[in-house]
């Protein structure tokens, strides 16, 4: 059987778009890349085997540009697209566009999309499918008694959140109805005053959550799960450091989680690569589904490197209309797997981006070592997209082998030109409560806050 | 009159407002204090704040709004006393 298509045009830039095009040529694929007139000289526009200017260099003005982007598909000659991650990769009506034109789409449908980027409607979907979510009183609490009513059955500790709030803005926390008794009535009065609104509701505190996420891959009917990644390292929300499996979960724990996610994907007939991330209470031991990544993600090298499988190769695969060729039970796990994102910011002075031009650069290399990046001699990172260098991967028998290889990788790599977050990642490789894998979502800020500088 | 101007901390693009549909963080001819925020630097999709480093009356902008600016580029004009 033929594939659906021969030539494929990646609609992003950077390290990933560089990933796609080699996938793409294991395959036999020709590739387009896009390029804003900042990328001209880019790595993935040097090694596609044609590229398309797309447009200005403020990404809503090319990459985020839809009618920009079908326009360069359907002119190039593509009869794919691969939308890598961020800028229109989970955009339904940038999927549906890329069909209207009669092209396919490597990910899942424009309505898979749209309903599990809805962040309720995925919850609902979760919830029908068996998955636990965070439990909540579903609702506004009006009195205390109320309130005490809905803690009973959400768990304590409980957070009482302002309606109106966010941000963590408008927040308190209860361990037990005592303390809600007091809460409620200070927090309905503070989210009056805060934001003109005095409504509140329940939502269950998790203490120590770390952040955990299950990679799947579908073919539309058949769902399989490739384990476990955990990015619990975040700084401003964003990943600073991932590793793969979590040394957080219980082997019990991990079937559970697995087969969760897959029972969700499966429910919606999931198509293609997808992530579903969960926090997991690290003093309950229990899981909750919090959202659903339709894309490739950035730290999805960790997961090729336990597993042996080329995530991307395989989602291209599916949109060329194969079924999967892998059984739950061909997928195995081996060692342990560390990714570093070495970003383009200075550590030391509040990780200020630094973009510039790129001198010299040395790559690590030896047993074990994978480096994702757009980088090269001369090369220039232009001031205008996100500060993602490249990721440094590394994969060993256990995790202190991991550890130990991340030391010497780190220590091989080479970026002369721009500030990079290169010695943070080396720095954190030392932490003992690092190695000793104790950590939770708050605890990179925390240790920063406090690192003496 | 002794004027002051507010420089750039970093190269990026200059925004005067928190959000696109928001208010200025402040308007020509207010009264700011020394840490008052007075607009935004973006570069790498990361908004760093640039605040008054002198406390007086906001004489004029000299940047437009969402305009490129360079590192130690004068963005503000205070009137100090």
């Amino acid at each position: 059987m033929a594939g659906r298509f021969k030539r494929m045009l990646v609609a992003n830039r950077g390290e990933i778009a560089v990933r796609i095009i080699r996938a793409a040529r294991e395959l036999g694929l020709e590739t387009v890349a896009v390029h804003s007139d900042a990328d001209r000289e880019g790595l993935a526009v040097r090694m596609a085997d044609s590229a398309v200017a797309i447009g200005p260099p403020p990404a809503a003005k090319s990459y985020l540009n839809i009618d920009a982007m079908v326009r360069a598909a359907v002119d190039s000659g593509a009869e794919a697209v691969h939308p890598g991650y961020g800028f229109l990769s989970e955009n339904a009506a940038f999927a549906q566009a890329v069909e209207s034109a009669g092209l396919v789409f490597v990910g899942p449908t424009p309505e898979t999309i749209r309903m599990m980027g809805n962040k309720s409607r995925a919850l609902e979907t979760a919830a029908k499918a068996g998955v636990p979510t965070i439990p909540g009183s579903g609702g506004v609490v009006e009195t205390i008694d109320g309130a005490l009513h809905a803690a009973d059955s959400v768990g304590y500790p409980v957070m009482v959140k302002a309606s109106a709030g966010g941000g963590g803005r408008g927040i308190r926390v209860a361990t037990d109805a005592q303390e809600l008794r007091k809460q409620v009535s200070v927090a309905q009065t503070e989210a009056q005053a805060a934001f003109g609104d005095g409504s509140v509701y329940l939502e269950r505190f998790i203490r120590r959550a770390r952040h955990v996420e299950v990679q799947v891959l579908g073919d539309g009917s058949e769902v399989i799960h490739c384990f476990e990644r955990d990015c619990s390292l975040q700084r401003r929300r964003q990943k600073v450091l991932e590793e793969g499996p979590s040394p957080a979960l219980s082997q019990a724990t991990r079937e559970r989680l697995c087969e969760s996610a897959v029972r969700l994907a499966k429910s919606v007939g999931y198509r293609s690569a997808g992530t579903l991330e969960y926090l997991y209470d690290g003093d309950s031991g229990e899981f909750f589904f919090i959202e659903m990544n339709t894309r490739i993600q950035v730290e999805h090298p960790i997961t090729e490197m336990i597993t042996g499988i080329d995530l991307v190769r395989e989602m291209i695969r599916v949109a060329q209309g194969y079924p999967l060729r892998f059984k739950q039970d061909d997928i195995a796990m081996r060692g342990a797997a560390i990714e570093c994102r070495i970003n383009a910011e200075d550590p030391d002075k509040n990780f200020m981006p630094s973009p510039g031009r790129i001198s010299e650069i040395n790559l690590p290399g030896g047993p074990g070592v994978r480096m994702d990046t757009m980088l090269y001699p001369g090369c220039t990172v232009p001031p205008y997209y996100d500060s993602l260098l490249g990721k440094l991967v590394v994969h060993a028998e256990d995790r202190p082998a991991a550890i130990a290889r991340m030391r010497r990788a780190l220590k091989e790599l080479r970026v002369e030109g721009v500030n990079t977050t290169r010695a943070l990642h080396l720095r954190i490789m030392d932490e003992p409560w690092f190695g000793a894998a104790q950590f939770d979502t708050n605890s990179l800020e925390g240790w920063l806050a406090a690192r003496p500088s | 009159m002794a004027f002051h101007e507010v420089l750039c901390p970093l190269p990026g693009t200059f925004y005067r407002k928190p959000a696109p549909d928001a208010q200025p963080f402040v308007k020509e001819g207010s009264m700011v204090a020394t840490g008052d925020t007075i607009g935004l630097v973006e570069v790498m999709k990361q908004f760093s704040e640039v605040q008054a480093d002198a406390a007086g009356k906001i004489v004029s902008f000299l940047v437009e709004n969402e305009s490129a600016v360079e590192a130690g580029q004068p963005l503000a004009k205070i009137e100090t006393a």
